[in-house]
């Protein structure tokens, strides 16, 4: 589905991936684990065309999207939900989703206003809310609402847990196996290690923007030096 | 010994939420105070109104060796003697390492007006010595723009040592860092502290950074501090159990925004 | 009671077409961030094509109608074609890129517009079916007045369905909020920016054309209008469309009823308006601090001293400049007099902008309020002209002083608007106030004293005076005073942690800036032997601005080279028919192609060239 091989980004000087490769097979559900500051975002992000200068083979079910606009990555089936939640505060609920509507697609599954409010039903009452007016964790339920709208085949979750309860990050598990019902392959950034167990099929552990583990969280488990390591627990 | 710092009924409303009600504490000469609490606590708003950024509700009180801080803006706290680093670096990025320390300099020194001088000429001795202190003068001489994480956080630190303060606030020190980054950066700051006779103020999430380095732990929750004490004592808290530290369960790290 | 009420209408109906451009410019910088100083160009051109439209149509009412909304269909299609092959290129460029380019747009336009109208005003036809007045309560008010009037609230109204019931504007104003996210989820920016675009030019065309019955079509209603509607557009809250509604009232109602009080004041009202908005408000009455999520921007290098190298060829050109006078014609020294004063103006701009991170969009009122001041004390009080020029630059201290203390308060976009705004109050009061400086007339007879009359001796002065201030300001930059402004620069936060003063180093570098540019004004002053209100206009400003950029900001040395390529190719063009086309044809070019400046370019284009240089050398 993904491949991402020999990835480098860079800010200006900074240089921020170095030689990231990692890989996110059909209907897989992918962990990115790593500290704040060691590249995750800027990998999901340099998936989504987010950052200009990198180098390096990005591969989008066969076909190289590397240097693509945003845009074509997105409408190339690739759903992206920002670390930062960003959701549009002057818009509605219903106008926020609206922004991130794409036609249906006949290789991904469909997700109405409907079934989204289903998923979400405290969205449901706040349709006509703005987002600036959300809570914290019904923002982060609107901004994957909204990334769905895009009938995505492939999603990117950039640290869906950061920063919320723990009841809505229990929900949160919910919707990313639903993701994974109803046949969508996730990569998820992630620093809680226990909530990654809880919801990926494997990980892979970046630090200082390379991959310095790729495995099972059972191997991870076996090897607790490996996430004393590297990983906030 | 009378302490260095002495906090009395601080308080804060935002709205008509309460965020910070009734605060009292002292820092002894040379004491390593850690602040925690829950997300929303009001650890940062109490931080806030120590350093100057915050204006606390009418009726508190917070003395600097005597002299009271509320009221005066953050650059005057500082002059009085009150060192400060932040959860994100800041730092001058279009300057190399050592001139980030000779500005902390040449600021104590009240030189900010001079005109004529060459600012890399002044205070390169002191300066030296500061990065010294926390083993970075090898990088003296990098763009700022250049460095790693961790070597801004101790940038940082010999910053806010600059001015020879006679106490530290520090905003969650180790955010971002590896654990094992994590114990050297405090091990150095309580290694610095001890020598030079700085009280520390902190607050933090790492719960092995405040056990290994406090030597007292105060513990905020809905604006109100409901424990105070030794490492030992904090742990075998049964309170601080219930609404902070929790039982070690799945959402461990997560607990905490629960009450936030 | 009539009489008020009139005015009142004759407020209302002037605030329509302020409000139709003003609108446009809000649309384009909400979802662009582009300030777009053509706008005011879009709004001329859309004049003289209705009156072209409808003088050679002549079809009554129905043509009148149709003329107007065609020539601002056919400004809309010009809107795009500028959008798609300019600006589309610079939208990651830093602000002052933007508006340079912009500016390089306004004058390829003046030129356009003299080559096919010509320079004689047009008067267009009255509005048929609505050429008469009407009496309410007694007072005659023309009918169309009534009909403008209805137009602004109709258009508003347009506007918010558009962008409330509409997908294209619902995403308009997500992409106001976030464009890179909008992006993320699948819209294509390149053509929302496009499609605002066209509709921001579209409505200042509108607003043009509108005001075909009611003034002269003119060649000077670009300029003459931008300066308010950038006013009304920051009053409003940028971005904010009913913002601008609201404040395009405010000023056209104020302005109404303020000009039966004091009739000169109408040039400056609007800039006093929003001086006092701004201190209330900062980001103006419906605006919002921006979220911003724009990349990163690269982080400047460490300042270092210069090479010995390059201080022996820097030496080596003072040395040649000494001793030109010897060598070379009178005319000669002249045009390095204007160089010399150039370059201390750019120095003193960059000062503030590149060390200070102050844009400024209106640094000619310093150097002006310096010229003045040194040709009214010669002309006025009697002084010569050694005393008037130690004097001057104290006049441009004091200006610095009373509006730096307004513009340190703000930030960014809305500091460079303040600071526009500084600048055009004061080049109102001397555009107006003709018995104290002569208005329009300028000053006249400022010459240098007896014994420094002759060229050759004046560049001497000017040679000391420049390159001592030059020198000047170089020191301050490496000096803890300089340091520390670019200290607050980079990060406010940790200067006030560690005990300055941010808002009053701000202010004081702000006057250190205004006192040296003032300086640059009074050497001008004598050099031309007159002063006219335009060493304080807006043009004088972006002459400034694009020297700093010629020459690229980043470097110490980027505006000694700006400003003198500028003036050489300024003294080239200028000798040439449609010089504003051509020059306006360079900024652009130099924009598109050498955005990181002279210096940056000529790096690039060497590696361009010679590709292999680097490795072979190594």
């Amino acid at each position: 589905m993904l491949e991402v091989a020999n990835l480098n980004a860079r800010y200006g000087r900074a240089q921020i991936l170095n030689g990231v490769s990692l890989s996110l097979g059909q209907n897989e559900v992918v962990a990115v684990l790593g500290r704040n500051g060691a590249g995750k975002s800027t990998t999901m992000k340099s998936i989504m065309g987010m950052v200009r200068q990198k180098t390096g083979q990005i591969t989008y079910e066969g076909q190289s999207i590397l240097g693509k606009p945003s845009h074509a990555i997105c409408r190339a089936g690739v759903g992206y939900v920002p670390e930062e939640r960003r959701i549009f505060g002057e818009l509605t609920v219903e106008e926020n989703l609206e922004v991130g509507r794409r036609d249906k697609r006949d290789d991904a599954p469909e997700w109405t206003l409907e079934h989204l409010f289903e998923l979400f039903p405290n969205l449901s009452e706040r349709r006509k809310n703005l987002g600036k007016q959300l809570s914290g964790g019904e923002q982060q339920m609107l901004t994957i609402a909204r990334t769905l709208m895009g009938n995505p085949k492939m999603v990117l979750l950039d640290e869906p847990s950061e920063g919320i309860a723990p009841v809505i990050v229990e929900q949160m598990a919910n919707v990313i196996a639903e993701l994974k019902r109803e046949g969508l392959s996730v990569l998820i950034s992630e620093q809680n290690l226990h909530f990654a167990r809880l919801v990926s099929d494997r990980a892979y552990i970046i630090e200082k923007g390379s991959v310095c583990y790729d495995g099972t969280f059972g191997h991870l488990d076996q090897n607790p030096e490996i996430s004393n390591k590297y990983l906030a627990v | 010994m009378s302490p260095v710092l002495s906090v009395r009924n601080l308080s804060k409303n935002f709205g008509g939420i309460k965020a910070v009600q009734d605060v009292n504490f002292d820092v002894a000469k040379g004491e390593f105070l850690a602040l925690i609490g829950p997300n929303g606590a009001g650890k940062t708003t109490c931080f806030n109104m120590l350093n100057g950024y915050l204006k606390p509700n009418s009726g508190g009180s917070v003395q600097l060796n005597g002299k009271e801080l509320l009221g005066t803006p953050p650059r005057k706290i500082w002059r009085m003697g009150v060192g400060r680093t932040f959860q994100i670096t800041e730092t001058f990025l279009s300057m190399t390492v050592l001139e980030n320390i000779q500005m902390a300099l040449i600021s104590h020194h009240r030189r900010v007006f001079d005109m004529f001088s060459r600012a890399t000429r002044l205070y390169v001795d002191e300066a030296m010595a500061l990065l010294d202190l926390v083993s970075m003068s090898e990088h003296a001489e990098r763009a700022c723009s250049e460095l790693a994480y961790g070597d801004l956080k101790r940038l940082e630190l010999a910053i806010a040592l600059a001015h020879e303060p006679a106490l530290l606030l520090m905003d969650e020190p180790t955010a971002g860092m590896a654990p094992s980054e994590r114990i050297a950066l405090m091990a150095l700051t309580a290694d610095i502290v001890q020598r030079e006779g700085v009280s520390v103020v902190f607050t933090e999430h790492d719960m092995d950074v405040v056990f290994a380095h406090s030597h007292r732990i105060l513990v905020l929750n809905r604006g109100e501090l409901i424990a105070e004490g030794t490492g030992d004592e904090i742990r075998a808290n049964p309170t601080v159990q219930e609404v902070y530290l929790g039982g070690g369960t799945l959402f461990e790290d997560k607990k905490e925004a629960a009450n936030a | 009671m009539g009489f008020y009420f009139a005015q009142l209408l004759t407020g209302l109906a002037n605030a329509s077409s302020l409000f139709l451009i003003a609108s446009g410019l809000s649309i384009i910088f909400g979802v662009t961030r582009i300030v777009n100083f053509a706008h005011g160009s879009f709004y001329m051109v859309g004049a003289y094509l209705a009156y072209t439209i409808v003088t050679a149509l002549n079809g009554g009412i129905f043509g009148f109608w149709f003329s107007i909304i065609a020539a601002a269909a056919i400004v809309g299609v010009i809107g795009l074609l500028i959008e798609m092959t300019i600006l589309r290129r610079i939208y990651r460029a830093p602000e002052l890129f933007q508006l340079v380019a912009t500016f390089g747009v306004v004058l390829i336009f003046q030129d356009a517009t003299l080559a096919i109208w010509g320079a004689e005003d047009l008067l267009g036809p009255r509005a048929p079916g609505l050429d008469r007045a009407v009496r309410i309560m007694g007072e005659p008010i023309p009918e169309y007045d009534l009909a403008l009037i209805a137009i602004g609230p109709a258009v508003l109204a347009g506007i918010w369905l558009l962008f409330h019931k509409t997908r294209w504007g619902v995403l308009v104003r997500a992409a106001t909020e976030d464009r890179e996210m909008v992006g993320a989820l699948g819209v294509n920016q390149a053509w929302l920016f496009s499609a605002a675009f066209v509709l921001g030019a579209f409505l200042a065309g509108l607003g043009g054309a509108l005001q075909i019955p009611r003034e002269a079509v003119s060649l000077q209603m670009d300029l003459s209008i931008i300066g308010e509607a950038f006013v009304v557009v920051v009053i409003g809250g940028m971005g904010s469309v009913s913002g601008a509604f609201v404040a395009a009232v405010l000023i056209s109602v104020l302005n109404a009823f303020a000009i039966l009080i004091f009739p000169q004041i109408s040039i400056v009202l609007p800039f006093i308006v929003m001086a006092v908005v701004l201190i209330l408000r900062p980001y103006g009455l419906f605006g919002k601090p921006g979220s911003e999520h724009v990349g990163t921007e690269e982080p400047e290098q460490p300042l270092k001293l210069m090479s010995q190298k390059s201080t022996m060829v820097l030496l080596a050109a003072v040395m040649v400049l000494a001793f030109s006078p010897a060598v070379t014609a009178d005319f000669t020294s002249i045009l390095l007099v204007d160089v010399m004063v150039a370059t201390l103006f750019a120095v003193s701009l960059h000062f503030m902008m590149g060390i200070g991170g102050m844009v400024s969009f209106g640094h000619a009122a310093y150097f002006g309020v310096g010229a003045y001041a040194a040709a009214m004390m010669v002309k006025f009080l009697g002084f010569g002209m050694l005393p008037a020029m130690l004097l001057a630059p104290f006049f441009a201290a004091a200006a610095a002083l009373f509006f730096g203390w307004f513009c340190v308060r703000l930030s960014g976009v809305y500091l460079a608007m303040l600071t526009m705004a500084a600048a055009q109050i004061l080049w109102g009061v001397t555009f107006q106030w003709q018995a104290f400086t002569g208005g329009d007339d300028g000053i006249l007879g400022v010459w240098p004293a007896e014994w420094a009359s002759s060229d050759k001796v004046y560049f001497y002065i000017a040679f000391v005076l420049c390159l001592g201030g030059i020198w000047f300001l170089r020191r301050v930059a490496h000096s803890p005073f300089g340091y520390t402004l670019r200290g607050i620069r980079d990060s406010q936060t940790r200067a006030e942690a560690i005990g300055v003063d941010t808002k009053f180093h701000q202010w004081m570098g702000f006057v250190v800036a205004g006192s040296l540019a003032g300086l640059a004004g009074v050497v001008f002053a004598f050099s031309k032997g007159s002063v006219f209100p335009d060493t304080l206009g807006i043009a004088q400003s972006i002459d400034g601005l694009i020297m700093v950029l010629l020459g690229g900001i980043h470097a110490l040395a980027g505006p000694i080279f700006g400003a003198v390529a500028f003036v050489m190719i300024e003294d080239w063009v200028t000798r040439l028919d449609y010089w504003r086309f051509i020059f306006g044809g360079i900024i652009l070019v130099v924009v598109l192609l050498a955005p990181d400046g002279i210096a940056g370019g000529v790096n690039r284009l060497i590696r361009a060239i010679l590709p292999n240089q680097k490795g072979g050398a190594a």
